[in-house]
């Protein structure tokens, strides 16, 4: 085989007799198959355990989710069954409308405060690297403290909140016996929790905007309202796309909140007549504490394609919006 | 075992987790060269059986038993479940809550038929409902034999009754309720005294204690068909249970909630059915300034008990006939009079109940209350249930039914209906 790499000694046409040595040709056949594999092999680790961890299961679950699958080990094989009985399932649409009521109810406000923030924190404010740090502290607090402590903010007989509602002469609420009442307690932990978070996203987006794009604009006569709407909003628009995505994604998998505020020994159920039961959570009843596998595999892919879908009208939304 | 349900205790479970994985390389086999057999115990909460092994260890010397503990039984579960269904992991002896046991009995193809092992002559070692519980419904296969039970009384504040003018000795307490019908017109007199508090907790310990109490099977007949509608005794529960709601005897707190731990130490109920593991419990919410406060008595009718485990052989041991012997020693009278003394898991076994170490238990903070003897009679009082595969779901539902009636979301009527319509729903 002829060596068709270009040299640089005969391109400059000096010392045009000498032949590479024979053992460059290994070292070249090393170095190409360096620079051809090694950014995969860089890579590799990666896709080695999203695929042991994460693509396998998925696909397992699917697999499980054509079966009646119980505590007797492997079952048959049923098909859609499962599927078909889960579009028929009250408690299935009941647990789906509680998860996308209480992730708007979690995202919408969320990210609005966080962008209020980001943007007050964004200009001048005393004592700015405490407050930067301090919007960030409850997202270190561990979400099992977040959801005990809220849980005695809302408790019925002796929280705080019925406790301040009872000052202004309003009846005492039992929060987990409503829907709405429910939502609003267990929002208000996600709230509490990730706009700090959402607020940090939004702050290192805005400080990248040029400060000349509001110099103008003041010299324009705009005020900070409207610079922040016409400026800074589509300024920071990946950030937001990207905050919205992963708020979508965590919202459908709430879990642990709503897990703790229910309490008592049944509390996977979201309440007497799952008043706050996600999706996730039942799921989680269904596997493993009814024992059917196989339609609580069918409850995960329904949430996966849930997310699916929502991060598509997502993404399609802002598109558009461009 | 305690049966501490469904409480899950960080602390506990990170050291039974820890143990799991530290333990993790000690396999079902022949140690290296000493001939001995190894034989894995998995256990949830405290059984209380150390110092058995070391005993069976210096009389069984080619036998050396490891231990896996799991805290809580929430942890314990799933793992369980995986150990089966994988037919891996599972080790040599396995502890069966008694939920979970009504589980398995629908596949009794996992557990070893203790018959083969010699365990017919053992049946009179245990409560006749205790024995029935491991026994498939042909009689022919004994999945497990019995540990402890939670053996159950009424426990009740003597502060509150000496204010609502109702006795407060626990043999005059008792006999203020022979049946729940006069439970019911105690609590409305307890109620008329204006005390501030409710007379019960939570309509479930109450629902789930006369349920038991009425026939020898609840949701399931005895060929696992379901029969939440048509048996009178789930009704004859249920409308007992709404009667004593719609008087307002229930405080409607969520048992193990922050609320009801509040409870006990503000004296939100005035009584409680209490399984003997509910005792510490009990205690440790009330606090010291309460002591003597809070007795036992009887429970209203004939007996109750709440939770309970078994021991069982999973098939895939190596060691079956082994692990076998081993659970018969555990679970013999003398065993479980072992696990009383060390942990108070409350025994099985007629022959252990009658011993004196229980016979003569009193609890201090409860006024010395002769606890063992008061859940013994409870326990022996109680005739045998059949339990079918799903009755802890369908319990579960059947619970939140009554949550919703207590919350007057529901009218009772329209309450049973959903719980008649779940329970089907989850059986087909």
């Amino acid at each position: 085989m002829t060596d068709l790499r270009p040299r640089t000694a005969e391109r400059t046409g000096k010392n045009s007799d000498v032949t590479p040595p024979p053992r460059r040709r290994l070292g070249d056949f090393l170095g190409r198959m360096d620079a051809k594999w090694s950014p995969y092999l860089f890579v590799a680790p990666f896709f080695v355990i999203f695929g042991i961890f994460g693509l396998f299961p998925l696909g397992y679950t699917a697999w499980v989710s054509l079966h009646k699958w119980s505590m007797g080990g492997s079952g048959t094989f049923i098909g859609f069954e499962n599927y078909v009985e889960l579009f028929d399932d009250p408690d299935f649409w009941n647990a789906t409308i509680n998860t996308l009521g209480m992730l708007v109810l979690a995202t919408v406000p969320q990210l609005l405060i966080a962008l209020v923030l980001a943007s007050l924190l964004n200009h001048g404010l005393r004592g700015l690297t405490i407050l930067r740090v301090g919007v960030l502290l409850p997202i270190v607090t561990s979400v099992a403290a977040v959801g005990i402590v809220f849980s005695q903010i809302y408790a019925r007989d002796v929280g705080m909140v019925n406790g301040m509602l009872g000052l202004i002469g309003v009846d005492a609420v039992d929060w987990r016996a409503d829907k709405w009442s429910s939502w609003i307690a267990i929002s208000t932990m996600v709230n509490w929790r990730w706009t700090g978070y959402n607020a940090l996203i939004y702050l290192a987006a805005m400080q990248s905007i040029p400060r000349d794009l509001y110099e103008a604009a003041t010299v324009d006569g705009a005020s900070r309202i409207r610079q922040f709407w016409n400026i800074t909003v589509p300024m920071i628009r990946p950030a937001i796309i990207f905050t919205v995505i992963m708020s979508t994604i965590a919202g459908m998998q709430l879990f642990t909140e709503p897990l703790i505020f229910g309490q008592g020994s049944y509390a996977i159920s979201g309440g007497s007549l799952r008043q706050f039961q996600t999706l996730s959570m039942y799921m989680f009843e269904k596997a493993f504490r009814d024992f059917e596998y196989g339609y609580g595999s069918a409850v995960a892919w329904m949430i996966f394609v849930l997310i699916m879908l929502l991060a598509l009208i997502n993404f399609l939304i802002m598109r558009k919006g461009k | 075992m305690p049966v501490r349900l469904r409480r899950t205790l960080l602390a506990t479970a990170l050291a039974g987790a820890l143990a799991a994985t530290s333990a993790c390389g000690g396999e079902t086999g022949d140690s290296a060269g000493s001939g001995k057999t190894t034989l894995v115990i998995k256990t949830f909460s405290q059984f209380g059986y150390e110092q058995l092994f070391a005993e069976y260890e210096a009389s069984h010397p080619n036998i050396s038993i490891e231990e896996e503990n799991i805290g809580s039984l929430g942890d314990y579960l799933p793992k369980l479940q995986q150990w089966i269904a994988t037919g891996e992991g599972a080790g040599d002896v396995v502890a069966l809550e008694e939920g979970i046991l009504s589980q398995f009995m629908a596949n009794p193809q996992h557990f070893v038929n203790l018959f083969d092992h010699g365990a017919a002559e053992l049946e009179t070692n245990f409560l006749d409902w205790k024995w029935r519980q491991a026994l498939t419904s042909d009689g022919n296969k004994l999945i497990g034999l019995g540990t402890d039970i939670g053996a159950q009384g009424m426990c009740y504040r003597t502060d509150l009754f000496a204010e609502a003018g109702l006795p407060t000795d626990r043999k005059a307490v008792g006999e203020l309720w022979p049946t729940w019908e006069e439970y019911l017109a105690t609590g409305e007199r307890f109620l008329a005294a204006d005390t501030g508090a409710h007379f019960f907790d939570s309509s479930n310990g109450i629902y789930q204690n006369i349920l038991m109490q009425q026939g020898d099977h609840t949701y399931y007949d005895t060929s696992n068909n379901l029969v939440i509608d048509s048996n009178p005794a789930v009704r004859t529960a249920w409308d007992m249970t709404v009667d004593m709601v719609e008087a307002g005897l229930s405080a409607n707190i969520e048992p193990w909630s922050p609320q009801w731990n509040a409870g006990f130490k503000n004296g939100t109920f005035a009584t409680i059915p209490c399984p003997s593991w509910m005792l510490g419990t009990i205690e440790e919410q009330s606090g010291p300034e309460n002591a003597d406060k809070w007795d036992v008595a009887r429970v209203p009718g004939d007996g109750a008990v709440r939770g309970g485990s078994f021991l069982a052989v999973p098939t895939q041991s190596e060691h079956q006939a082994e692990a076998a012997e081993l659970v018969k020693f555990l679970t013999s009278p003398e065993g479980q009079i072992a696990a009383f003394k060390s942990k108070n898991n409350f025994p099985s076994s007629p022959q252990a109940i009658d011993d004196p170490a229980v016979q003569n238990f009193t609890n201090d903070y409860f006024n010395d209350a002769p606890v063992g003897k008061i859940f013994g009679e409870s326990a022996k009082a109680l005739q045998p249930v059949y339990l079918g595969p799903d009755n802890n779901p369908i319990g579960d539902r059947v619970s939140n039914a009554l949550v919703a009636v207590e919350q007057d979301k529901l009218s009772p009527d329209e309450a049973w209906k959903k719980a008649v319509e779940d329970a089907k729903r989850l059986v087909n």
